[in-house]
């Protein structure tokens, strides 16, 4: 056990932090422009330097850094520390470019890559149809080679960002003799075009992030599929081993438990802070228990990652790992903002400091996320049949469960 | 940066695998668990000459000169095989001495500790579940009288360490005609208790003991977590093993999605929770800052989720694991025993929050 980066890349920190000292927050006129603008500037620099983007080309808009974990984790260490922007994230920078990266073409790189690194590209991800969920390889939306073009019609459904996003990348059946997992094709499309229609769907926050998206006769170019014909499936599937492992997926959990200890210590019950409540601190403190396993767990897969080792069960363990401390979060936030969780999010009649909004978002917010992505249903399939290596069931959707699509 | 065993504990894991496998398998367990004997003579001297009991002390006493970390991974082998006898209160006797022994003291006991000639129990809880230092209550002095609780492996100690009003630690030898053990019926058999009558006992008080009586409880702790660690995957790997081969309906029970749930529901509970000692352990030298926090903690979660899988697992062995026969059952009661040995995980939870600083 060593937990110290070694005088090598102690010298990386610190040409990092120097770097974030330099640059981060701009200053000067810079200063005064808007957020997004001051982010987008400072990434550009970040890029430039070697900081961000480190495993894409410098041709295509990123860094172009040989892989280091470590140093990439002094990065997240350091600009988390500074509270600077990292890369872009979403479904674009995170699905499409490494899916481009692996499987795609020198010009579908070169046209797509660099735009969506910068965030002029917004992508969104049609996948899910209402009869194919879970069970996602028996999706029905078909494409047609008409000319040299593809011809698509059916309905998606579920679709994040239908509103931000441009483009979509797709899963649609374009060889229906073939079989299930065979007939399925990785196609982009533009969103803007006449075959396309969207209708918002209201979310159970009364938000509309997602859509239902129709197609009918929607078109795009033959060269924008990924992969050839009927390899859709391995193309979309090959994400998830860079999904599994999420090596940050620790820190996500921590700075959740941080907003919640904030909140702990805002709110007063009985002329007192909530977090001196021995009830409520003694929770505080079993959800801690969680927060720094899942942590420690990132830790150990880091390691063996490092060293090319197997992280056995562990990384199957973190999606759901995550859901359920993110629902634990929820019912503990719950508790403290009391009464003021009777109200809608974001109302405030009585200018009261709780400031329910975030948190009533992140308890709806936290359901959403042991859904979205394979539910946590389909990831206890996946830890025991993979992990634990029980029977698969004899079923005929076994083999087919999709689990962490997105 | 690497957060995991290295290789020599690497090597220390599958060596005491390979030994316990060999000298207590689970039929072993069985007839000392039925016989509520505990202390297997054999056994104790097979770790002993291993090195197993001086891992920890110092090199000019005859021990390894180790750390705690190594400790942990032989407690979480025995964890893993439901292993009987006195380890536990041994290598926290002797690290108590090596701590906050005199000079005198150290070569007086620690040679015998770590070759395992001579045996050392606790004697810390008192009644109302007064486990901490500093909740003690028995005057310390020349002569000591009174009563201590759950006292584990009394019978043929040769020596006490004894917790002290102050929160400071004594010495008591075995053979003190002031001692009278008082055997307790007990839930985990393989770790019997005695409630320890000392009627002007002469007693030799550690010197600084004060300091070394806390940091004795989280190396405690730190190893109570790591057994739990060890029981829990063991409870999970019996029930995964027994779902692969019992057979309902037609058909292997674990191809039953329910099933299935429940195990990876166990897995989710215990696998990603063996940081948590490793890191308390690795801060007991390294982060003494985080150091008493972090072994709370560990305590707390690992001895809960311990509970949760074992009783799962008795679960998933359906009506034969509701037997005496069935071996599950070391496995639950050793988890009893971890959670509320040296304070249970609300009182652990409630000490963590004492000390953070939330406002951080
Ligand atoms: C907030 C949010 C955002 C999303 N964004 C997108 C997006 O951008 N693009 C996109 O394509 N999709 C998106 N999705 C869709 C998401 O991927 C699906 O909802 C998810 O895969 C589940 O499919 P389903 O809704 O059809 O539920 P179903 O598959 O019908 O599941 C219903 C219930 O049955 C259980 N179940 C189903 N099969 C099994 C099985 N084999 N074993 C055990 N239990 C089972 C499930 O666990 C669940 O509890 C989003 C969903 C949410 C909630």
């Amino acid at each position: 056990m060593d937990f110290s980066f070694g005088s090598e890349y102690e010298a990386f920190r610190e040409t990092v932090r120097v770097f974030l000292g330099e640059n981060w927050p701009l200053r000067g006129e810079e200063a005064d422009l808007s957020e997004s603008e001051r982010a987008r500037r400072f990434r550009r620099r970040a890029t430039e330097a070697g900081y961000l983007y480190r495993n894409i080309p410098r041709r295509f808009g990123g860094s172009e850094q040989p892989p280091d974990l470590l140093e990439a984790q002094i990065l997240r260490e350091e600009f988390g520390r500074a509270r600077a922007p990292m890369e872009l994230t979403g479904q674009g920078p995170q699905m499409v470019v490494p899916t481009l990266l692996e499987w795609g073409t020198e010009w579908q790189q070169e046209r797509f890559i660099p735009k969506t690194v910068e965030g002029d590209y917004v992508w969104c991800q049609g996948y899910s149809e209402p009869g194919a969920g879970s069970d996602l390889a028996s999706l029905q939306t078909r494409g047609e080679r008409v000319g040299d073009e593809w011809v698509i019609h059916g309905q998606k459904i579920w679709t994040t960002h239908w509103n931000r996003a441009q483009y979509m990348f797709a899963l649609v059946r374009t060889e229906p003799d073939a079989s299930k997992h065979e007939g399925i094709s990785y196609l982009l499309l533009e969103m803007d075009q006449p075959g396309i229609d969207v209708r918002p769907l209201k979310q159970i926050t009364g938000a509309s992030e997602f859509a239902e998206v129709f197609f009918d006769g929607a078109r795009t170019p033959a060269d924008w599929i990924v992969g050839e014909r009927g390899q859709g499936w391995r193309v979309s599937r090959s994400l998830l081993k860079h999904e599994r492992n999420m090596l940050g997926s620790g820190a996500r959990a921590q700075g959740l438990f941080r907003s919640l200890i904030r909140l702990a210590t805002r709110v007063e019950r009985q002329g007192h802070k909530a977090v001196d409540d021995p009830m409520v601190a003694e929770k505080l403190v079993e959800l801690m228990g969680y927060v720094r396993s899942q942590q420690y767990s990132s830790y150990i897969q880091l390691t063996r990652e490092l060293q090319g080792g197997e992280s056995g069960l562990l990384p199957l363990l973190n999606k759901i790992g995550n859901s359920n401390i993110a629902q634990q979060i929820s019912s503990i936030a719950l508790s403290l903002l009391g009464s003021d969780s009777l109200l809608a999010p974001g109302a405030n009649p009585r200018g009261t400091t709780s400031g329910n909004e975030k948190w009533m978002n992140q308890f709806m917010g936290s359901l959403g996320e042991s859904i979205a992505g394979g539910t946590s249903n389909i990831q206890r399939n996946i830890i025991a049949e993979r992990g634990l290596g029980l029977p698969r069931q004899e079923s005929p959707a076994s083999k087919d469960e999709a689990g962490g699509e997105r | 940066m690497n957060f995991d065993l290295s290789e020599e504990q690497r090597l220390l894991e599958s060596s005491l695998d390979r030994f316990l496998a060999e000298r207590c398998p689970v039929a072993r367990v069985r007839e000392l668990f039925d016989s509520g004997e505990g202390l297997d003579e054999t056994l104790w001297r097979g770790l002993s000459e291993l090195g197993v009991m001086g891992l920890h002390l110092p090199e000019e006493y005859g021990g390894s000169g180790l750390e705690l970390l190594d400790l942990a991974v032989v407690a979480e082998a025995f964890g893993r095989h439901a292993t009987p006898g006195p380890f536990l209160e041994h290598v926290l006797g002797g690290l108590a001495i090596a701590l906050g022994g005199s000079e005198e003291q150290r070569s007086r006991w620690l040679p015998g500790l770590a070759s395992g000639e001579l045996r050392v129990s606790l004697a810390l809880a008192e009644g109302e579940d007064r486990w901490q230092p500093e909740q003690w209550q028995l005057p310390g002095g020349a002569r000591v009288s009174g009563v201590k609780e759950h006292v584990p492996h009394a019978s043929g100690a040769d020596l006490f360490v004894v917790g002290l009003h102050g929160g400071t630690l004594g010495l008591v030898e075995g053979s003190d005609p002031g001692l009278r053990g008082e055997p307790l019926e007990i839930l985990d058999r393989s770790r019997p208790l005695s409630r320890l009558h000392l009627d002007g006992a002469g007693c030799d008080l550690l010197p600084r003991g004060a300091e070394a009586a806390p940091r004795m409880r989280d190396a405690g702790l730190v190893l109570l977590a790591a057994d739990a660690c060890g029981g829990g995957i063991a409870c999970l790997d019996l029930a995964v093993a027994y779902a692969g081969t019992r057979e309902q309906f037609g058909v292997k029970i674990g191809s039953f999605q329910a099933l299935k749930h429940q195990l990876a529901d166990m897995a989710i509970h215990i696998h990603p929770a063996r940081g948590l000692f490793w890191f308390a352990a690795h801060a007991f030298e390294h982060v003494p800052e985080e150091s008493a926090v972090s072994a709370a903690l560990a305590k707390a979660h690992l001895t809960d989720r311990f509970l949760d899988v074992a009783r799962a697992s008795v679960e998933a062995h359906g009506g034969i694991g509701y037997t005496w026969e069935c071996d599950v059952q070391f496995w639950l009661k050793r988890a009893v025993f971890d959670r509320a040995f040296l304070g249970d995980p609300s009182c652990h939870r409630r000490r963590v929050a004492e000390q953070m600083d939330w406002s951080e």
